[in-house]
């Protein structure tokens, strides 16, 4: 499930609810990516475009499905104004087995920190854009190949 | 309009009445010659109705056109 959400989260109780009630999966990895910067002030602002960011998200989430032996994925995103140390988004991923699960979680959060339809403004005004290294996060999976 | 497009227009949405896509960029042009620029500038992308559109395109009375800049990621 993907959701984009305006309000802080909790990532213990999101993750509690993921993993309630299973009983074929045996492996759940948990991403967590927080906002640095300054205590208790205001780090990022994200714009997402309703819509049309979920349905862009969805298709990293077929692309991880068709690549890993995957069962579930969720997908929470925060938007508006986040302040240092809170949450930003949150990719938890299950499967039978933990090496599925833990690439899965790698893959989705390469694709999402480079090619997701979102625009976040730093504390200093500047909108910001991938960086090389995103870049180069996504490309080892391209290297790694399709096989 | 999304992130820095946004801040240069001063607003994020508006009516516009417009055929196409390329007459609606003219129109924006004529109101704001900088915003104008902006839209054609590298890496902008057009979405109508929440579909990328590359090139140009005709515009239902109440489509809706989406402009944006280079997305950052999550």
């Amino acid at each position: 499930m993907i959701r984009i959400v305006d309000h802080v989260l909790d990532p213990g109780a999101e993750l509690t609810r993921f993993c309630a009630n299973r009983s074929v999966t045996g492996a759940v990895t948990s991403f967590v990516g927080l906002a640095r910067g300054e205590e208790g002030m205001p780090a990022l602002e994200l714009q997402a475009y309703a819509g049309f960011t979920e349905g862009a998200i969805n298709g990293f989430v077929e692309d991880a499905s068709r690549r890993f032996d995957l069962q579930d994925v969720h997908i929470v995103h925060r938007v508006g104004a986040i302040r240092t140390g809170e949450a930003i988004v949150l990719v938890f991923t299950a499967a039978a087995h933990r090496r599925a699960a833990m690439e899965a979680c790698d893959y989705l959060m390469d694709h999402l920190k480079s090619r997701a339809p979102l625009w976040k403004k730093g504390a200093d005004g500047a909108w910001i854009e991938p960086t090389a290294r995103d870049h180069n996060d996504l490309a080892r999976w391209n290297r790694d190949g399709e096989a | 309009m999304f992130g820095r497009l946004g801040d240069l227009a001063g607003w994020r949405e508006r009516d516009v009445a417009a055929d196409t896509l390329s007459g609606l960029k003219e129109i924006l042009t004529g109101l704001d010659a900088a915003l104008g620029s902006a839209l054609k500038g590298v890496g902008v992308q057009a979405a109508v109705d929440r579909a990328i559109v590359r090139g140009d395109t005709v515009l239902a009375p109440d489509a809706e056109v989406a402009f944006m800049p280079p997305m950052s990621g999550g």
